[in-house]
């Protein structure tokens, strides 16, 4: 798992993909900053910026885990990592900790932003903690379902506009669910909803049982994954 | 060392194995000879994790690949048709890569070093794999399945696609293997396999044909050896010659030159070498040969006889059993 954890990283970063990612990941993050705190005047809420990052980030992480397994069907590589001694768990969890450490790294290099708000005002930091730790949790869910979807296929671009599709219907069905009159519907809507787990964080709250979804969310998605594999070497 | 027991892989209705059983002692160098399609590529796949069989199981030292696939895969090194070569990598990293992934514990510089001078690629190992060339990337491939120093290396097709000169060095490269490790290889070329291997499994359309010392299957392939003629005679006289010679199985004629020059081919019976006698029962006859060459054996000649041969044995033993039948 370590290998392949190490392989994948140096990978992000001798090709152009590693900086791409994090460039285009600090300059969305900075420019919703900006948009939704500093400009916003009087009646700005740190709020706005968490929801917005939520979206741009379901753009970005897709770009991060479109390659890590489609590229290795494409180009055969898996044949190594699948005959060597490796279990397929350790091959999954190499690969979705090396895209995790870039989502995360990044998003603790954007927390520089916040400077201005202590500079300029008096934030909340249990809440500002509160929405950061809900922000990386969702990012793992992010990571664990384009792992899963880039298993699937051998062609990075529908990986990515996949994942892309995916994690932008988990964001909005809980914005549908408001003309669902049928309550059963709406609950099931609202459990899977993305969304709707976050606004928990909204008060400063570890919310268990949003932290226990958003950790569901990774096992399932990765779990998934192996069974993929699992499955394409019976089939 | 090596046991397969009955393989069967099935892709729908379509059977890519169909009870393979085999069974490969230590030290061996085996080749898998067959047509493109015949499951080679399967058979291999299989005995390293990489596919399951649908029915049937692989053990090598007892050990099932099922109940243990890491033990199992820790020893077995492996290149597959298309070497699995990360291409933006280069050769030193690619190699300290293998080496992390298959948790050897040898000194690391020193593993690498001496494999890098066993393939030579010593010269190439700060290059990135992407700018190298396709048997130098072969070298690589090798170099990654030796990598931990297994006792059991596979390789696909190790010599496709490379010119003369790189497919006689990698020959040598691999025998030189086989004194120390057990080696299978498959190949559709049969001189190739003839080259390298001890052993030759010959495999169709999913299923063993032939299973034999490279040797006797050599004297097998040499048992009907046909030669093509020329001659600058009359054509039916010469014919008639060729036909009532000793050791002659069979003549036909095949073609014709300028100036009178016929071409007839001769195939002779089992272990008799028909040249002298062709040659001086000519020239008592004051007919000139312009030529006489032997028919280069291939894979389709072997498959053809060796499958004929099969058929054969199959109808007597079904004549036989009716015989039993009618008995009772």
């Amino acid at each position: 798992m370590i290998a392949i954890y190490k392989r994948e990283m140096l990978s992000y970063f001798t090709g152009s993909i590693g900086y791409v990612f994090i460039a285009v990941f600090l300059a969305l993050t900075g420019g919703m900053f900006s948009v939704c705190t500093l400009f916003m005047g009087e009646s700005s809420s740190i709020s706005t910026f968490f929801i917005g990052v939520m979206f741009i980030y379901s753009i970005v992480v897709p770009l991060l885990t479109m390659k890590s397994f489609s590229e290795e069907r494409k180009s055969r590589t898996e044949q190594l990592l699948l005959t060597a001694p490796v279990s397929l768990t350790g091959m999954v969890m190499g690969k979705f900790f090396s895209a995790y450490t870039m989502f995360a790294g990044s998003f603790v290099l954007s927390c520089v932003n916040f400077y201005t708000l202590f500079r300029f005002g008096t934030p909340n930091v249990a809440v500002l903690v509160s929405y950061a730790v809900g922000i990386l949790l969702i990012g793992a869910a992010y990571v664990a379902i384009g792992l899963f979807i880039s298993s699937l296929t051998e062609n990075q671009l529908i990986a990515a506009i996949a994942t892309i599709g995916a994690l932008i219907v988990m964001l909005v069905i809980s914005f549908v669910n408001q003309y669902i009159d049928f309550y059963p519907v709406r609950a099931v809507l609202d459990w899977i909803s993305i969304y709707s787990r976050f606004s928990n964080f909204t008060f400063g709250i570890l919310d268990i049982s949003s932290l226990f979804y958003y950790f569901s969310i990774c096992f399932v998605f990765l779990f998934l994954t192996v069974r993929v594999y699992e499955k394409r070497r019976w089939s | 060392m090596i046991k397969i027991e009955n393989l069967v892989k099935r892709y729908g209705q379509k059977y890519a194995l169909d009870g393979i059983s085999l069974e490969i002692n230590h030290g061996d160098v085996v080749g898998f000879l067959g047509p493109n399609g015949a499951g080679k590529s399967t058979a291999m796949n299989i005995i390293t994790g990489y596919l399951s069989a649908s029915s049937g199981n692989v053990y090598i030292n007892d050990i099932s690949v099922l109940d243990d696939p890491i033990l199992v895969k820790s020893m077995i090194g492996y290149l597959p048709e298309q070497p699995p070569l990360y291409i933006d990598m280069t050769v030193r990293e690619y190699l300290n890569f293998v080496f992390d992934l298959k948790k050897c514990t040898y000194s690391r510089k020193k593993h690498i070093d001496e494999i890098c001078s066993v393939v030579k690629i010593t010269d190439v190992s700060n290059r990135v794999i992407r700018n190298l060339s396709k048997g130098y990337r072969q070298r690589v491939g090798i170099a990654q399945a030796l990598i931990g120093n297994p006792p059991i290396i596979i390789m696909d097709e190790p010599t496709v696609g490379l010119d003369p000169k790189e497919i006689i060095e990698i020959r040598s490269l691999i025998r030189r293997l086989g004194e120390r490790h057990t080696i299978i290889l498959s190949s559709h070329i049969l001189s190739e396999i003839q080259a390298i291997c001890e052993r030759i499994v010959i495999i169709d359309s999913g299923r063993i044909v032939a299973d034999k010392p490279t040797d006797e299957l050599a004297r097998f392939v040499q048992a009907n050896k046909k030669y093509n003629v020329k001659v600058a005679g009359p054509k039916s006289e010469v014919l008639a010659l060729l036909m009532s010679l000793d050791g002659i199985k069979s003549a036909l004629h095949t073609g014709e030159e300028d100036g009178g020059v016929y071409i007839y081919t001769v195939e002779a019976e089992a272990g008799v070498d028909v040249r002298k006698l062709i040659f001086s029962s000519l020239a008592e006859n004051g007919w000139p040969m312009m030529g006489l060459e032997e028919q280069t054996v291939t894979l389709e000649d072997v498959f053809i006889s060796i499958v004929d041969n099969n058929n054969y044995k199959k109808e007597k033993s079904k004549r036989a059993s009716w015989d039993d039948d009618d008995n009772a």
